[in-house]
């Protein structure tokens, strides 16, 4: 079990800011396949990588990095602080 | 050993109250330096409000490791941050952060670094609420290259 984290307009996009998923992906961009695949709210949220960033267990990672042994996966939009 | 201090809240703060606290702390040191972060209206002067969002947890750690980066490259003796999240006016502190140093130099340096990492590399995202509607803040490309000169050396 994962729990994937959304923020910003991802979190609109999709509908909630939290949810636990089941999966065996083996990437981020495994990951990411299987959520599009669900319904058509995450194709739209997954519909340009180039325009999101992906944390690990609250680290930045890339959407090609190993999801072995992780707990939360969280996806945003690049960060606007400051 | 650099003392670090950060601080990720949703009420206002008053920057130079923080600021006479940070000196008085560091009064032995002999440079100060602080930017301090006010909500900027939109273009058209008709923003009603700026909502802060963040990642609690990852907004700490994020802020953390970017000050322990900076006490690692500049002679700091301190290193203050304060952000917040959530609603806010035109004008208003959304953040500030501060070094106190032996010369000035360091001190400078180490606050553009800790404003150039914390642009992009804290997870925060803006939206902007205005007469026209709410809409999320792009991040700028020049946000992301000015990271780059800090790692050409």
């Amino acid at each position: 079990m994962m729990n994937v984290l959304y923020f910003a307009w991802v979190r609109e996009r999709i509908g909630v800011p939290k949810e636990t998923v089941e999966t065996q992906a083996e990437t981020v961009a495994d990951l990411v396949e299987e959520l599009r695949g669900r319904e058509e709210r995450y194709a739209a949220a997954f519909a340009d990588l180039s325009a999101l960033r992906v944390a690990i267990d609250q680290e930045l990672s890339e959407f090609d990095s190993p999801l072995k042994g992780a707990r939360e996966v969280a996806f945003f939009p690049p960060m606007t602080g400051g | 050993m650099v003392s670090i201090s950060i601080s990720v809240q949703d009420t206002a703060f008053d920057a130079g109250a923080m600021l006479n606290d940070f000196s008085n702390e560091n009064s032995q040191v002999g440079a100060v330096i602080s930017f301090t972060g006010l909500v900027r209206d939109t273009p058209d002067n008709d923003l009603d409000r700026m909502v802060i969002e963040h990642y609690p947890g990852m907004t700490e750690r994020a802020l953390q490791t970017i000050a322990d980066e900076a006490a690692q490259r500049w002679d700091l003796a301190a290193v203050l941050v304060i952000h917040r999240f959530g609603d806010l006016h035109v004008g208003e502190q959304i953040m500030m952060v501060a070094t106190a140093s032996r010369h000035r130099t360091a001190g400078f340096e180490a606050a553009e670094f800790l404003m150039d990492y914390l642009k992009s590399r804290a997870p925060f995202w803006k939206k902007e609420f205005t007469k026209s509607g709410a809409e999320w803040v792009d991040a700028k490309d020049a946000d992301e290259a000015a990271l780059g000169r800090w790692s050409a050396d």
